[in-house]
C-alpha cells in the first residue's frame, strides 16, 4: 500500500496533479450551486413582494368571487 | 428549464460514475509506462482538461456566433456560463502539464508554442469573464464578449497545430493520427473514460450556471420594474 502511494518515486508529481484537478472541479461545483441557490432565494423573495403580481392575484381573486356570486345568483 | 432540470440528477450521477470508473481504471488497473513510469497517470487528468479547455472555447465561439447573428439570448447565456468552466479546465491543464513536465522534461515550464498558446487561452478566458463583469447591461456586455470569443477562437487551431508547425518540447499528436493511436489500449481506455467524465461534468455544471444566469436576469428585470414604480 505504502509503495503504491509512492508512485515509483513520483508521488510529488502524480498526487498534486490529481489534487489540483479535483480542487478545480469541486470549486466549480460549489461556486455554481451556491450562486444558483442564492439567486433562487432572491427571486422568490422579489416575486412574493412584487406589487404587480400581488395586484394581479387580487384581480384574479375578485374575478373568481364575482363568478361565484353569478353562479349562486343563478 | 423544466426539461433540463429533470435531466440534471441523471447528468450528475453519470459524471460521478464515469469519474469513479476512470479513476479506478487509471490509478489501479492501468500499468506504469515502461519509459515514463508512474507519471503516465498524470495523462488521465491532463488530457481531459486540455481537451475540454479547447472544446469549451469552441462551444463559446459557436454560441457567440449564434448570439450575434440570430440574437438568441440562450446562446449568450450558454457562452457566459461556459467561461469559468473553461478557465478552470485550462488552469488544470497547465498545472498538471507542469507537474508532468518537471519529472519527464526536467523543467516545469518552457516558452514553446504549445505551452505559450495554452497560457494565452487562459488569459483570453479571463479577459472574456472580465468583459462580462465590466458592462452592466447584459445585452451590450453579451455583444462585446461575443466578439472577443470569436476573435479569441483564432487561437484554437494555433494550439492544436502548434506541435506540428513548430519544434516544441510538447509531444505531437498521438491519439487521432493516421494508422491509429500510438498509445496502447490499457493507457487509452482510462483516458477516454476520463474524457467522457469531464465532458458530462461540463454539461452538468453548464446547466447549473445557465439556470443561475436566467434567474439573475429575471431578478434584474424585476428590480428595474420596481425602480420604475
Amino acid at each position: 500500500m505504502a509503495t503504491y502511494f509512492e508512485m515509483g518515486g513520483y508521488a510529488w508529481f502524480v498526487w498534486p496533479a490529481y489534487a489540483f484537478s479535483a480542487a478545480i472541479m469541486v470549486g466549480l461545483v460549489v461556486t455554481s450551486l451556491t450562486a444558483l441557490r442564492r439567486d433562487r432565494k432572491i427571486l422568490d423573495a422579489l416575486e412574493a413582494a412584487n406589487p404587480r403580481r400581488a395586484m394581479r392575484r387580487e384581480a384574479a381573486a375578485a374575478a373568481t368571487a364575482n363568478s361565484e356570486e353569478a353562479t349562486s345568483d343563478a | 428549464m423544466r426539461v433540463s432540470g429533470a435531466f440534471l440528477p441523471w447528468l450528475a450521477a453519470i459524471t460521478a460514475a464515469l469519474l469513479a470508473w476512470g479513476l479506478y481504471d487509471g490509478l489501479l488497473v492501468a500499468p506504469p509506462d515502461y519509459q515514463q513510469g508512474e507519471t503516465v497517470r498524470i495523462m488521465y487528468v491532463h488530457v481531459p482538461s486540455a481537451y475540454l479547455s479547447m472544446m469549451i472555447f469552441g462551444t463559446m465561439a459557436f454560441a457567440s456566433a449564434v448570439a450575434l447573428i440570430w440574437r438568441h439570448p440562450v446562446a449568450d447565456i450558454a457562452a457566459k456560463a461556459s467561461a469559468p468552466i473553461g478557465a478552470g479546465m485550462t488552469a488544470a491543464a497547465l498545472a498538471t502539464g507542469m507537474l508532468w513536465g518537471q519529472p519527464m522534461w526536467g523543467t516545469f515550464w518552457v516558452w514553446d508554442a504549445r505551452l505559450t498558446s495554452m497560457l494565452l487561452l487562459f488569459f483570453i478566458y479571463l479577459g472574456y469573464m472580465a468583459l462580462w463583469a465590466a458592462i452592466d447591461d447584459p445585452e451590450r456586455a453579451g455583444k462585446a464578449a461575443a466578439i472577443l470569443a470569436l476573435v479569441g477562437s483564432v487561437n484554437l487551431p494555433i494550439i492544436h497545430f502548434s506541435v506540428e508547425w513548430w519544434n516544441t518540447l510538447h509531444q505531437g499528436p498521438s491519439v487521432l493520427v493516421s494508422g491509429g493511436s500510438t498509445i496502447e489500449g490499457p493507457f487509452l481506455r482510462p483516458m477516454f473514460i476520463m474524457i467522457g467524465a469531464y465532458t458530462v461534468f461540463y454539461f452538468t455544471v453548464l446547466i447549473w450556471r445557465m439556470h443561475q444566469e436566467i434567474i439573475a436576469r429575471r431578478i434584474r428585470s424585476l428590480r428595474l420594474l420596481q425602480a420604475q414604480g
